[in-house]
């Protein structure tokens, strides 16, 4: 008799016994179709038996804006593995100053907007912003003074790019257990907007103007001065992020990219960009000030940097065969070339395979393929970006700057250089540098 | 014919890529532009005010700015900078040694190369919770009352919109100005990472 299936699992189940059937009856005789078939034992079918596990429910959430998988734990961090001392002050009022990204889970290029590292000059306050309420000022050496609304900004012509954004805290030390600790402030992701420069010739910006002061809405009016050259060549006043409207935490509804540079410059919340003729040391340039030459100018801007993703600290190989090493390539300066994978501590180093076409100042996925003999290893990468620099190592950093390099120095400027992780025989993974 | 030929350059002409402008956006308001708040070194752009260490004194306690930076600058929660610095006299004549609470160095107002900076940063970022809300007045004296305990103005100097960038601030040209960056160039001139 033939009974209506009361759900789709039962639907699925039913013409998985037919074709079962099907299955069993030819293997008897090519006839036996055409007779009336034998009761046969029901088949044992594990796949479906699996799937005796509950079904995801569909809320009004999962319709709307979908959820994971309740088995992808990933999560970000705040304030992972910082030496007490310099967050002792943040917390102290109740705020965070840094929140980062599971490197060590990531797949592909791009951090997914709910992951992407975060750092806020002042803490963890994020303005609420109306978008329909919010405008941009850009004034000062300018012909034409301008307010835009959000609106306004959509009409302009708009670009999407992927860039990375970097904060000058990822500075990986030996004290760091994982990826997430010592690299968990850098991300990836698509940017949406108008050029800056689409805007400055809006305004009629006029030659006399060489720096700008960016200004975001937050409670402090975070501003910043950045060159006006830079300005022309490839920043972003950005209100889209990876698809959708950028998210409070990373400035919504504009902010500025500006590709390369360390991420304090990349404004939130923007509210102002004023045209000067001079640099000023503003709110969120005072701790940038220097005393060396040699501080300054590898300060502000990123280097080649790579970091091996997987394996890395805190994973561990269940046995020994073959795995692609994995991880994750970019410059501040232009897009990579080359990425190289050692596994011998440095001693050899072997070419990866580049997965995609590598973007300007955006993160390149590299992999190579490595048969672990289950022997102990010292792995780790190093790129070279088009314009021919190559990510160091700490004491060929210490050395081309007539320093030392000691467990507890700390390189100046922005922090390239290579990072190794260790593999022991029983497959775990630890930080190399400790 | 002859006026179908001209067409491509017609629509070359109207293609909004080529055009410098786009007519998109207003014109400020003389409110809109007030609402900058950015000052420049040279002290264009700070509002008329004035102020004097004795009133900042006053408003330290008022504006609770003790609460966090402790009485008269120091002592504070270990959390808040010690405002009052190492002047520069001595064997630890070293304004980026200042004492300051065990913490690194590099805070204002000791090691501000210029004297906006400070007025600046008090205008923005203070008090925490409240920002904003300090009229000019106050910010002029609040400025003088730090300047005053680190010794870099007399006591009874009125500070004003006029004389605040003229102030000579006590690091002097032990500091270094920004790259002179350029896309693509490299970081350093002869540094190969």
């Amino acid at each position: 008799m033939d009974s209506k299936p009361s759900s789709r699992r039962e639907l699925l189940k039913g013409s998985a016994l037919a074709v079962g059937a099907v299955a069993a009856g030819a293997s008897v005789s090519k006839t036996a179709l055409a007779q009336t078939p034998a009761p046969a034992p029901a088949p044992v079918l594990p796949s479906y038996a699996v799937n005796e596990a509950p079904e995801i429910p569909v809320s009004p959430d999962v319709v709307a804006y979908g959820v994971r998988s309740h088995y992808v734990k990933s999560v970000r961090i705040q304030e992972d593995g910082r030496p007490p001392g310099t967050t002792a002050r943040y917390e102290a009022f109740g705020l965070t100053l840094h929140i980062q990204t599971p490197l060590q889970d990531s797949i592909g290029t791009i951090q997914a907007s709910s992951l992407h590292y975060c750092a806020t000059t002042k803490g963890s306050f994020v303005p609420d912003i109306d978008p329909a309420q919010h405008t941009l000022l850009v004034d000062g050496l300018v012909d034409r003074p301008r307010i835009f609304t959000m609106a306004d900004l959509r009409r302009f012509p708009s670009v999407s790019r992927f860039h990375f954004v970097e904060c000058i805290a990822n500075s990986a030390n030996a004290t760091h257990k994982n990826v997430q600790q010592s690299h968990g402030t850098c991300s990836n992701a698509e940017w949406t907007g108008v050029l800056l420069s689409t805007l400055f010739k809006e305004c009629g910006l006029q030659d006399k103007a060489t720096w700008y002061v960016a200004e975001g809405a937050e409670e402090v009016k975070g501003a910043s001065t950045l060159p006006i050259n830079e300005a022309m060549e490839d920043v972003i006043v950005a209100y889209g992020m990876n698809g959708e409207p950028l998210r409070p935490q990373q400035g919504f509804p504009v902010r500025l990219i500006t590709p390369g540079f360390e991420g304090i410059f990349n404004t939130k919340w923007l509210r102002h960009i004023k045209a000067v003729d001079q640099y000023q040391l503003n709110m969120n340039d005072f701790g940038h000030l220097r005393r060396e030459e040699t501080t300054a100018a590898l300060g502000y801007t990123w280097g080649p940097k790579s970091i091996i993703t997987f394996p890395s600290g805190s994973q561990k190989l269940p046995e020994h065969g073959w795995y692609e090493i994995n991880g994750l390539a970019w410059s501040g300066k232009g897009a990579v070339r080359k990425v190289e994978v050692s596994t011998d501590g440095g001693q050899t180093w072997n070419e990866a395979e580049l997965k995609g076409t590598p973007l300007r100042k955006a993160h390149t996925r590299f992999g190579y393929m490595w048969n672990w003999d289950g022997g102990e290893h010292v792995i780790m990468s190093r790129t070279t970006d088009d314009t021919g620099s190559i990510q160091p190592t700490r004491e060929q950093m210490a050395k081309a700057l007539g320093m030392t390099d000691t467990p507890n120095w700390r390189p100046p400027g922005t922090n390239n250089t290579i990072m190794p992780w260790k593999i022991a025989s029983d497959g775990s993974v630890t930080n190399g540098l400790a | 014919m002859g006026s179908l030929r001209i067409v491509p350059i017609l629509l070359l002409l109207a293609s909004p890529a080529l055009a410098q402008t786009y007519g998109i956006g207003k014109v400020p308001t003389a409110a809109q532009l007030a609402q900058g708040i950015t000052i420049s070194p040279t002290g264009a752009g700070l509002p008329r005010g004035h102020g004097t260490a004795a009133e900042g004194a006053k408003l330290f306690v008022e504006k609770n700015c003790v609460a966090c930076h402790g009485p008269a600058g120091a002592g504070g929660v270990t959390a808040a900078p010690n405002l009052v610095g190492n002047k520069g006299t001595g064997p630890d004549d070293d304004v980026w040694k200042r004492v300051n609470g065990g913490e690194a160095p590099g805070s204002l107002p000791i090691l501000a190369p210029d004297a906006t900076i400070v007025w600046d940063f008090i205008n923005r970022g203070m008090p925490l919770g409240n920002e904003g809300t300090l009229k000019p007045d106050e910010v002029y004296a609040l400025t003088a009352y730090l300047f005053a305990l680190d010794k870099i103005i007399p006591e009874d100097k009125v500070l004003d919109q006029d004389n605040l960038a003229q102030i000579k601030m006590p690091i002097g040209t032990e500091w270094v100005r920004v790259p002179d960056w350029k896309p693509g160039a490299p970081r350093m001139t002869g540094y190969p990472y």
